[in-house]
This record gives C-alpha cells, sequence and structure tokens, in this order.
C-alpha cells in the first residue's frame, strides 16, 4: 500500500516536475551578448525602463562576444547586442542578421600592479606600451576566449608587430575565460590586463591595481546591435526584438544609457546615428 | 582580499533579511536539481537494478561505462543538450533552450549516470542475499527488481542524495543551457559565478556558503525522513 | 485457485492425501563445477508420502542435491519429472524451499508473509484472515507489525517456515534449517515440520542431526561424493546401513 504510493508520488513529482512551465506567458525576447554590458550593471539599470514601457520581457545571455555570436548563428536568440564590429559585419553579411546598427561606446583601458615593472603607466599610446610590456617580458593576462575585448586585444598586438602567443604560458598568459574571471586572476598574478572601462569601474575586486594606460583611440571600443534574421529562424521574436532595438536608438535609450553611473562615472556614451 | 569572517556575516546577514531575489534563485535552484533528481530517480533506479539482476553479453561494458558516466564532465553535458535544443538541433522546436526545463534536462543527464550506477551497486549486493529466496518463490529475474528497489530503499537514499549533491553544485552544464538569465534560469551556482566575475568575491563566498547550508539542509531533512520511515516500514 | 491445505482456522486434521507432484523422479543427473562432479545421480524415485531426509557427509552434495530438485540450479545433464510430467511453472509455484539461514525480506513479519500470499494470487480481502492463522502457527503472533530483520534466531527462522508454508506446497525443501539453532527452538521448528508433513506437504530435508532425521523422517537418503548410496525406509537405515560410508556415518566415523 506504502509502496503503490510511493511509486505513485514518485511519478507523478516527475512529470509535474517535466511539465513545469519553462516560463511565464507573457512576451520575452532572448538577447545574446557580452559579459561587460552585464558585469557593468548596464542592464540592470536598462532593462526594467524597457520592460515597463513595452511590457517586453528581455532575457539576456551574457557570454563572450564570440559565444554570442555563435549561438545567435544557431538562432538562439533574437537580439545581439556585442562589441566586435568586423565580426558582427561579418554575422550580417553571411545572412544572419538583418541590419546592424551603434549603439553606444566606452573605451578600453589596460591596469597594472603599482609597481609597474613595464614602466607603462600614464602612456597614452597603447601600441607603445605593449611593446614595452613585451620587451620587459612583463606578466600580461589575456581573456584568450575570442570575445570582443580579446579580438580589440588582439588587433593592438598586430599593429605593434607582436605576436605574444608565440610567449604564451610565459609572460603571456590567457585565461579563457570571462572579463571578471581574468581579472581576478590577472590582478593575483601581478599581470597587466586589458580591460572594458565599464567592467573595471564596476569590478569589486580591484585591489591596490591601477589604470595604466587610457586615452588611445585605438582603445575606443563600440556596442553594435543587430536583429537576428527571421527569414533564416522563423521563431525569432522579430516584431519584439525590433522594439526593442529601436528603444535603444531612441532619444529615450540613449539618455538612459548615458545616464548609467557607477561612483559617478559615466560608463557607457551613446552614438546611435 | 576579503576575509572568511566577513563572508560568513554577511552569508547570515543575507538569510536574515529575507531577500526576495535571493529566495527565488534559492528555490529556483532546489526546483531544477529537485525536478533532476527525481526524473533520474524513477529511470535511473530500475535500470540500475535492471543492470544488477540481468545476465547478458556485454553488461559488464555496459557496467564500466555507466560507471565511468558517472565522472562526466558538467561542461560537456551542457554542450551536448544545448546542441541537442538550439533552435540549429534536432530538439530545437521544442523551445526549452535558456528555460529551467532545459536546466532539468541537462542536471538528469549527468545524474541519471549516478544514480544508476549506485543503485546498480546496491542491488546487486541485496540480490546476493535475496535470489535464491525469490526464485524459490518464484519471482523472476527481472521481476524481483521492484522486490530489490524496495527492500533496497533506504540505502539507494544514498544514490539520490548524491545525485542531489551533484545537481546541486553543478555549474558548467545549468549555465549553457540556461544561459544564466536573471529572474529565469539564475541559479545558485551561476550566480556565484556571476559575481565571482564581477568581483564580488565576498557576496559570492556568501552565497556559497548558503548552497553549503542548503545542502545540509536536504540531507539533514532526508536522512531524518529515511530513519523515522525506517522505524515506521521496518528495514 | 487450487485447494489450500491449510484452513483458516489452522486446524489440521484426517489422514493425509498423497501430494500430487509424487513421485518425484531424477534420470541421468549430473552437475559439474570446476572441472569436479558434484552430482552424478542416474536414477532416483521419491515416492514416500512422509518426510524424506537427506543425510551424508560435508561436501556429499546434498545442498545442491535439493537445489536440483528444486529447480534453483539447472543441471549439465538429465532431468527432473515430478509425478511423470515435467516441472512447469504451475508445479514449481507448488514447491517451497527453507534454507540454512532464513532469508527475510526488509519489511516486517506480516509483510513477507502478506508478500508470497500476494505472488500467489491470494485476493487482498483473503490476506489478512490468513497472516493472522500463519502468525499463530509459527508463534509469531505478538510479532506482527515488529521488522522481520529484528527477529532472534529461531522466530526468525519459525516466520522463514511458515511464510513457505503460506502457498500450502506440495512439496517443501528444507535445507538445514535448525543447524543454527538451540534445541528449544529445534524443537518448535521440527513441531512445524511434522503438522505440516501430517497436513499433506512433502517434505524433503537436509540435515546433519541424526536425531532429528529419526525424529521426522520415513525414510532416509544417503549421499556420499555426489551419489545416492541408499535410500530406505528410517526404520531400517539406523539399525543396518548397507553401505560402508553409511555405517561408517552412523557410527559417527565420518565427519558430519
Amino acid at each position: 500500500m506504502f509502496r503503490r504510493f510511493f511509486m505513485a508520488t514518485l511519478m507523478a513529482a516527475g512529470v509535474a516536475a517535466a511539465a513545469a512551465p519553462a516560463s511565464a506567458a507573457e512576451e520575452f525576447i532572448v538577447v545574446q551578448s557580452t559579459t561587460s554590458t552585464q558585469n557593468s550593471g548596464l542592464f540592470d539599470y536598462m532593462l526594467p525602463k524597457f520592460s515597463e514601457k513595452t511590457g517586453i520581457e528581455v532575457r539576456v545571455v551574457a557570454v563572450g562576444t564570440g559565444q554570442a555570436i555563435k549561438n545567435a548563428m544557431n538562432g538562439d536568440g533574437d537580439v545581439l547586442f556585442v562589441h566586435a564590429k568586423p565580426s558582427e559585419e561579418k554575422f550580417v553579411a553571411e545572412g544572419y542578421g538583418v541590419e546592424r546598427f551603434d549603439v553606444m561606446y566606452n573605451d578600453f583601458v589596460i591596469v597594472g600592479p603599482p609597481s609597474d615593472p613595464a614602466g607603462i603607466s600614464g602612456m597614452t599610446d597603447a601600441t607603445a606600451a605593449l611593446t614595452k610590456i613585451a620587451e620587459a617580458e612583463a606578466p600580461f593576462a589575456s581573456r584568450g576566449d575570442d570575445s570582443g575585448t580579446n579580438k580589440a586585444e588582439m588587433r593592438l598586438w598586430a599593429a605593434a608587430g607582436i605576436d605574444p602567443t608565440a610567449d604564451s604560458g610565459r609572460w603571456y598568459r590567457e585565461t579563457g575565460s570571462g572579463m571578471g574571471a581574468t581579472l581576478n586572476t590577472g590582478t593575483a598574478m601581478d599581470a597587466y590586463i586589458m580591460t572594458d572601462r565599464a567592467t573595471w569601474i564596476a569590478f569589486g575586486n580591484k585591489g591596490d591595481y591601477e589604470i595604466m594606460v587610457e586615452g588611445d583611440p585605438q582603445l575606443f571600443n563600440q556596442y553594435g546591435v543587430i536583429l537576428v534574421n527571421p527569414d533564416r529562424f522563423p521563431n525569432v521574436r522579430a516584431e519584439s526584438g525590433q522594439t526593442f532595438i529601436d528603444w535603444l536608438l531612441s532619444d529615450e535609450g540613449q539618455e538612459t544609457i548615458a545616464s548609467y553611473r557607477v561612483d559617478g562615472q559615466q560608463l557607457f556614451f551613446p552614438n546611435a546615428k | 582580499m576579503q576575509d572568511f569572517a566577513a563572508s560568513l556575516a554577511h552569508a547570515i546577514g543575507l538569510i536574515l533579511s529575507g531577500d526576495a531575489e535571493l529566495w527565488a534563485i534559492v528555490l529556483l535552484s532546489l526546483r531544477v536539481s529537485l525536478s533532476a533528481v527525481l526524473i533520474a530517480a524513477v529511470i535511473g533506479m530500475p535500470l540500475g537494478a535492471a543492470l544488477a539482476v540481468a545476465r547478458f553479453p556485454g553488461r559488464q561494458a555496459l557496467i564500466v561505462l555507466l560507471n565511468a558516466l558517472m565522472g562526466l564532465p558538467p561542461v560537456v553535458v551542457g554542450l551536448v543538450v544545448y546542441m541537442m535544443l538550439s533552435n540549429a538541433g534536432p530538439l530545437g522546436v521544442l523551445q526549452l533552450l535558456y528555460t529551467p526545463a532545459a536546466m532539468i534536462i541537462a542536471q538528469v543527464v549527468l545524474v541519471m549516470p549516478i544514480i544508476a550506477a549506485l543503485s546498480r551497486q546496491v542491488v546487486e549486493t541485496l540480490d546476493r542475499e535475496y535470489s535464491e529466496q525469490l526464485r524459490s518463490i518464484g519471482v523472476s529475474r527481472l521481476g524481483s527488481v521492484p522486490t530489490l528497489l524496495w527492500d533496497g530503499r533506504f540505502n539507494l537514499l544514498t544514490a539520490v542524495l548524491a545525485g542531489f549533491g551533484r545537481a546541486i553544485a553543478e555549474v558548467g552544464a545549468v549555465i549553457i543551457v540556461g544561459g544564466n538569465i536573471n529572474h529565469v534560469t539564475r541559479v545558485m551556482t551561476t550566480t556565484i559565478a556571476l559575481e565571482t566575475s564581477k568581483g564580488n568575491l565576498a557576496l559570492a563566498l556568501a552565497l556559497g556558503t548558503i548552497l553549503i547550508f542548503i545542502a545540509i539542509t536536504v540531507n539533514a531533512a532526508t536522512s531524518a525522513a529515511g530513519g523515522t520511515a525506517r522505524r515506521l516500514f521496518h528495514a | 485457485m487450487r485447494d489450500l491445505r491449510l484452513s483458516h482456522s489452522g486446524a489440521v486434521t484426517g489422514v493425509p492425501t498423497p501430494a500430487r507432484d509424487l513421485p518425484i523422479s531424477a534420470r541421468g543427473l549430473r552437475l559439474q563445477r570446476g572441472g569436479k562432479l558434484l552430482i552424478d545421480v542416474p536414477d532416483l524415485t521419491i515416492e514416500t508420502v512422509g518426510p524424506t531426509m537427506i543425510l551424508g557427509p560435508n561436501g556429499a552434495g546434498k545442498s545442491v542435491l535439493i537445489r536440483l530438485l528444486h529447480g534453483l540450479v539447472e543441471p549439465d545433464a538429465g532431468q527432473i519429472t515430478l509425478a511423470g510430467r515435467d516441472p512447469d511453472r504451475a508445479a514449481r509455484a507448488r514447491q517451497a524451499m527453507v534454507f540454512q539461514r532464513p532469508v527475510l525480506l526488509r519489511r516486517s513479519v506480516t509483510g513477507n508473509l502478506h508478500y508470497v500470499l500476494r505472488f500467489h494470487g491470494v485476493p487482498r480481502s483473503e490476506r489478512r484472515a490468513r497472516v493472522r492463522d500463519l502468525l499463530a502457527r509459527g508463534d509469531l503472533s505478538g510479532k506482527g507489525r515488529q521488522s522481520a530483520r529484528s527477529l532472534s534466531g529461531g522466530e526468525g527462522q519459525r516466520l522463514a517456515l511458515i511464510r513457505a508454508l503460506a502457498g500450502a506446497p506440495e512439496i517443501l525443501f528444507l535445507d538445514e534449517p535448525t543447524s543454527s539453532l538451540d534445541p528449544g527452538a529445534t524443537q518448535r521448528i521440527e513441531a512445524l515440520i511434522a503438522r505440516a508433513a501430517r497436513a499433506g506437504t512433502k517434505v524433503i530435508m537436509v540435515t546433519h542431526d541424526l536425531g532429528q532425521a529419526r525424529r521426522l523422517g520415513e525414510e532416509i537418503l544417503f549421499l556420499n561424493g555426489g551419489r545416492v548410496e541408499e535410500q530406505t525406509p528410517v526404520a531400517d537405515f539406523f539399525p543396518r546401513p548397507r553401505s560402508a560410508a553409511a555405517r561408517a556415518f552412523v557410527d559417527g566415523h565420518l565427519l558430519v
């Protein structure tokens, strides 16, 4: 008797769990985005304003730009919101996305320990700074994950005519992780790290690290937004996704981005055309 | 580096504050992992038991495989389930990616081999004692599976708890198929990963402490319930 | 449902009717394990209605033989027939066995009995009364709700025995059921066995205890080296064992 009850309970619970509604009935979109937008707190600040106005819930999957683009190429997401312009343009050109729009920018900085073994503190030329780091063979922690930040970093090394990956494992250390994890790792081994400013300002484990290099136009970090192509993936929630993109590019969206501050500092600068 | 005492104090403060967001995350963690363990048990226990009593060519190989699957890396499971549930994958039409259901599926895959393999061991030991008697009564080999599972129920609890421990603690699978979406698929472990990546180590550690509390609570509740049931049901 | 010899009151009266599965015959029965011939029984017929006691020195193959007869072990060669027929599922269901160490399910005392009754298709409505009768028969009435595995050795074996009798078997196989029990407990088991035998159940029992064989048995099957050396009425065996081995065994010279 007890056994029957026991088994029945087990089965019922299993079925109930399996059949549990996957989500609330209300409208939502999935945005494939990057850790920098998430970790900086921008989404937590911005998205409730959008949802309140439109009733559309925005579900953010925050991964590296490389992975975000690959996920979107599988049709797993309605909107792509990342920062690697060449890759984004390729994404659209290959028919995965409808059209790319500039949304905002911030910039990258190179942070380092106060001991500054390569002597780059205060420099404004990023390629020159990287060259000095390579010459000093000072530890440098790289994302190494094909993310937007990683792609930008690799462009700078290329501009400096250096292939740091040849020294991978020695002074050049690829963490293969997100920005936050790389900052945690890099600060623990006194390495220089290139990071987007937004993540850096919001980062809670800075220790005694300081910004060493900033202000180089090459460190400019542009974010773009793309609607995943509904012709290619019929399940894309094109209308809601477009509503989100329109709002981001609208005066209201742009002002919202500009008004986000951490410790009194503006993290992102809207530049939709 | 923030110290542990501060984190512990932070954890206790978080629990006492009754923070709604925290509780939602805790409840989702429990819902996902308990569902996964329940489903994995319903599949895994009879499977393990059948493997314990049945004799067929390749049985030993299957046991080795099952034991090896206990060590499945969560990330690999997450990746495979992602590729199945992705819109580009065979099960994309179900639209389960980035939902708790997807997380449950991934954890079922992760936990089922553990429950099946441990059940196989429990049932095989019991079967050594029971097999002649059950055959004498006239119970067939496969027919003895329900009896062995029922009579081994208190030892099987250990298998289920091992599965739960694995499910509630893993992050690799749920972060890929769930996407760590705030208020939708964010569970304890993915929150810990997120807060760590934000450099909020004290908060991350506090959440980790709460996770350990939950694990202890579930284990204690289960063994208390098991002990009571054992007295009531004469194991 | 076939007639169950155990009435609800548990009373057993009258003259036993011969079990329907007799005689039990074995032809060309051989079993080898690890290159050793354990059983070599070319021709055996058990037709006595009263208990058959299997005696023999250690390693004679007594336990193996009753497992073969009960169908727990498949022979390498030869066949067993019950009343001239191949034993089918139904015939097997009319048999039961009690082992040297009782195998009690991890349930209550009544749970153990319910298990077998359910397996034999006894309707739910009748089970409760049947369990009550069986408990009374095994002198376990006060212990029904107790965990079976918390019983003492003697109580546990009594439970195993009444559980075996729950299906009212035609043939009851017993493999040294009292070998680890004290004299008092042994006596109660023997009384249960004797009563079942009187009620018409064919008992085939392995024992080490010559006194027990004398008390319970009607015929003796003396086994040595996997062979049946002697099959004689109890009354003849003890005074006049025919083979040299049997004589040595009765005189206590062969290790039991």
